[in-house]
Order: C-alpha cells, then structure tokens, then sequence
C-alpha cells in the first residue's frame, strides 16, 4: 500500500493538557510520553475521564498540548492533521447521504480523483460487508454497520494512521467480536498505524501488539504491556490463549488497583 | 489492498435494509393522502354546513354574516377583479417571502459564525421584530409611497424572524464531531458549509420557512390595509366600507387560500429537500422495525 510509511509515526513527548475554564483548571493529561512505530496497533485502556479521548484528539491536532509535543512521521503537529484517518465513538455520518457517499465525503473535501475514490470505495465497502446497502441512510442500518461506513470512511483516503476513539462503544458483544476480527483484517491489510481507544480490556488485548494503560485523572501512562500474539488473530483461538488470560487479568489489575481507593 | 470477487457475484446479498422505504406504490400513496385528508375535510364540511344553516335561517343578519349562496354569487360576479386583487397579494406575498428568505438566511449564517456580528446584528433583529409591525405600516406607506414596495417590504419584516431564529438554530445544532471529522479532512469553511452545516441546518430552517411564509401574507394584507389601490387587503377594506358582506368575505377566503397554497409549497419543497429527516419519516407508518 502506497501510504504506508517507514520509522516512528506517532511521537508523543512530555505531553500535557490543561483545559481552564473560567475558576478552574483540570489536567487532563499529564506528562505523557509515548512512540508509536508505523504498523503498530496500539490500544490505550483507562478509567473514564483518564484523558485518552483527549490524546487521541491532540494527536489529530484537535486540541492543542499545554506542554510538550507531539509528531506525525517526524513533523510537529500543529493544527488539525490531514494525513490521519478519524473513527468517533457515534458514528457521526450524515443523515442526508446514503452509505457510499457517506464514505465519499471524505474523497470530495480532499478533492481525490474520482474514479479512484469510487474504485477504493467499493472496496472498502466489500471487505466490510456493507455491499447491497449502498444507497441505504444512515437510520436504516444497525449500529454495527453504522460503525462500519465511519470506518470506511476514516479508510477512505488511505491514512497512514488511524485513531480510533471507542467505536464499537456503543454496540452490542457480538457485533463488537465481529467487528474486531473485521479491524484487525483491515489492520494486516493496510498496514495502517492504529491507535484505539478503549473501555473493553479484552478488545484491547484482542486488537493490540501493545497495550497502553492510563491512570485516572489526571491521565498518565502507567503501564506499557505488549501482546506477544500472532498479528492474525482469531477470536476463539485468542480467548483461549494463556497470554491472552494473563494479560486482561494483569490490566484489570492495574486499573482495579487505582479505582479502589 | 486485494479484494476477492466472491461476495460480488453472489446473486443474493443481504437484503434487511436493502430496499429503503422509499419507494410506494400508487395505491398506498392514494390511500395515506386520503387518510390525511379526510379529518380536516369532514371539520371543514361541518362547519360550513353550521354556516350554511345558521344564515338560511336567517338566525343572523346576512349584512354580518352572508350565505354561502350569497358569497359565491359574489364570487362569480367579481371574479376577474378578484382574481386580479388576488394576483397582487400572492405577488406581493411570494416576492417578500423570497427576500425574507434571502435576507434571513445571510443574517442567520452571519450570526452562527461570528460572536462579532451575533452581537451586533441580533439585538437589532429582535428589535426590529417585537415592533408592531401594523404600527409602523402608516409610515412604511409614507416612506415608500401607494405602490408594491411597501406591502413587499412589511411582508419581509414579518417574515424575516422566523428564518433568522430557525437558521441559526439549525447551523448551530451541527454535531461537533463532525465539524472535528472535517477539521481532520482540511476542509474549508466554505466545503464545511455546503456539505455539512447547511444540510444538516435545513429542517430547522424549513420550519422556519413554513411560519414565513404564512406570515408574509399578514404583511402584504396590512401593508394594502394602510395604503393601496389593489391588492386583497385593499378589496377588503373597501367592501367593509360599503357593508359588502358578502365581498369582504369572498375577500377573506381568497386570503387565506392564498396562505394555505403557498404553505403546501414549502411543506412539498421540504418534503423534497429533507426526505431524510426525522420529521419526514414519522409521516410514513410503513417503517416496521
């Protein structure tokens, strides 16, 4: 794949992020360091409020760090990044176009070439199994294929990294399971740089070649764990996987410790 | 990325959603129109039946009240007259819902994008609105003399409020996830605009259209009421003075078919322009799910 680039893709150092409102000021990262090679899936566990959405949209150049930096492929990011692909917990599509436009949106604001947008498209649209639903609006799929268009349109333009923000939150155990098997093929396929964040210890385990688990508010890396597992991986084969058990119960650990007290 | 063929050749693939509920047949179409008709219908019918009887029975005068007999010989008399007062009004009428629009489509786009001009232009807006606009109509004449401008004008300050409030309501209530989706896409303000927050503004400002629009044909009828030679209102007016029951009455409901047309005008055009929306939807029972 053309987009896929060499060395270290994502280069977080020292990062910090203060948000103040008018009496206040909350932390929400805090001293936060962090290097992510290209091809690596990089899942990022934590309580809720740790900040990891925050990380995620500082990346993106969404939001901009109090302290410290961070790069993309070597360049300092500054304002929103167009070389990234965008996944949000809702699907956030638009009503008024079907799913196939939907995907294109994203080809039409970049101003790709059309015919390959459209090729790259159907595509994107057979490997997630939306073929047929084309024309469909967004209210007339499911969650779970809600979720797919949003992929395929954070796909579209072959991002070299993806940032994931919880996007199978809101779904139901199978279809989640069904469409972590679905990422992770994306993921072999692409090469694509992933970072995703998570509430489930078991997807991040599932998706990663390494686990980042964040500490409550205010957030910081406490833990960095790889997952010594093959990069195709089969749901019933992993769930079974002693690695795979020692892992989840090492993170459920980890967080258990912090929200205890 | 390789993708294999095999899914693409399969004759039969998933069909749930496949076929959207677009696409009715005739017979169905014929039977919700029916069905949406027949209760004002029937309410219409009694009432003019209560009419009918209440003045046959001479139960009020008809110097206050005229038969329906009565008004639709008046109808039939005057009928080129009429039809041409009527033809100023809906003239008057459309122009000045058309510059409303206009007009109030910029002010809302230009209060939804800047803190500046919203406080600037909204203090103004509200002002110009919460003066009665029959109040100002006498000067409005005075300004702009015994022609179509005045009525034009008094039918856009009426109608100019309601596409305002509706249009920064609906460019306001853009999902901020994906105004951070086209940030990622390095859209422009104006690519921002076009593909996501105007569409995504239309229902709310097609609510809005629809109380404009109705509210264009008050200002054009008190702007003949003031001061005009033709029009509805004018019509009207006269016909009070000669205790014209029967005119004044033909001139009342042409007034207010005139509303209704240009009401069912927009609710088509919203029909086709938000085919998508919510509102739209949950006008059609056939969605099973």
């Amino acid at each position: 794949m053309t987009s896929v680039l060499t060395g270290t893709a994502v280069d977080v150092k020292n990062l910090s992020v203060r948000f103040r409102s008018k009496r206040s000021s909350t932390t929400a990262l805090d001293d936060v360091t962090m290097r992510v090679e290209a091809g690596e899936f990089i899942s990022i566990v934590g309580p809720s409020g740790c900040g990891k959405s925050t990380l995620l949209k500082v990346v993106a150049g969404l939001v901009k760090p109090s302290d410290g930096q961070v790069s993309l492929f070597g360049d300092e990011v500054k304002g929103a990044q167009r070389n990234i692909g965008f996944a949000f917990q809702r699907a956030a599509l638009l009503e008024w176009r079907g799913v196939r436009k939907n995907i294109l949106l994203q080809a039409e604001i970049r101003g790709i070439d059309k015919a390959k947008a459209a090729r790259r498209a159907d595509e994107l649209i057979e490997l997630t199994g939306l073929a047929g639903f084309e024309k469909a609006l967004p209210h007339e799929l499911s969650g779970g294929m809600q979720q797919r268009v949003a992929l395929c349109r954070a796909l579209l333009h072959e991002p070299p990294v993806l940032l994931m923000d919880e996007p199978f939150g809101a779904l139901d155990a199978l279809t989640r399971e069904q469409l972590n098997a679905e990422l992770n093929k994306i993921w072999r396929e692409t090469g694509t740089t992933i970072l995703l964040v998570t509430h489930s210890i078991a997807e991040a385990v599932f998706l990663g070649t390494r686990v980042e688990v964040m500490s409550p508010r205010p957030g910081r890396l406490m833990r960095t764990l790889p997952v010594d597992l093959p990069r195709e991986r089969d749901y019933a084969q992993v769930m079974t996987d002693p690695r795979f058990g020692s892992l989840t119960r090492e993170i459920r650990q980890l967080l258990g410790a912090h929200e205890s007290h | 990325m390789t993708v294999t063929n095999e899914t693409r050749a399969d004759p039969a693939p998933p069909t749930p959603a496949r076929e959207p509920v677009r696409r009715i047949d005739i017979g169905t179409r014929l039977l919700r129109l029916v069905d949406a008709i027949w209760r004002p219908a029937a309410l219409l019918a009694l009432i003019f039946v209560a009419w009918w009887v209440i003045t046959a029975q001479g139960w009020v005068a008809d110097y206050l009240v005229p038969t329906p007999v009565q008004v639709w010989e008046r109808t039939t008399q005057d009928w080129s007259s009429l039809m041409y007062h009527s033809y100023v009004t809906l003239y008057e009428t459309v122009v000045g819902f058309l510059l409303a629009s206009v007009l109030g489509l910029a002010t809302a786009v230009a209060i939804a994008y800047s803190r500046t001009l919203e406080r600037t232009l909204y203090p103004i807006v509200l002002f110009a609105q919460v003066i009665p606009k029959i109040a100002i109509a006498p000067l409005i004449v005075v300004w702009f003399g015994n022609d179509l401008a005045p009525k034009i004008i008094l039918a856009v300050l009426i109608a100019f409020f309601p596409v305002v409030v509706s249009g920064v309501a609906g460019l306001r209530s853009t999902d901020p996830e994906l105004l951070e989706l086209s940030a990622t896409m390095g859209a422009s303000r104006w690519q921002t605009f076009r593909k996501i927050r105007f569409p995504n503004a239309l229902p709310h400002l097609m609510a809005g259209e629809k109380v404009a629009v109705t509210l264009a044909v008050v200002g054009a009828v008190v702007g003949e009421f003031v001061g005009a030679s033709e029009g509805l209102g004018y019509q009207l007016m006269i016909a009070n003075g000669n205790l014209d029951a029967p005119l004044l009455f033909a001139a009342l409901i042409l007034m207010s078919l005139i509303g209704i047309l240009l009401f069912v005008i927009v609710e088509v055009l919203e029909a086709l322009l938000i085919p998508w929306h919510a509102s739209r939807r949950s006008a059609t029972p056939l969605t099973t799910s």
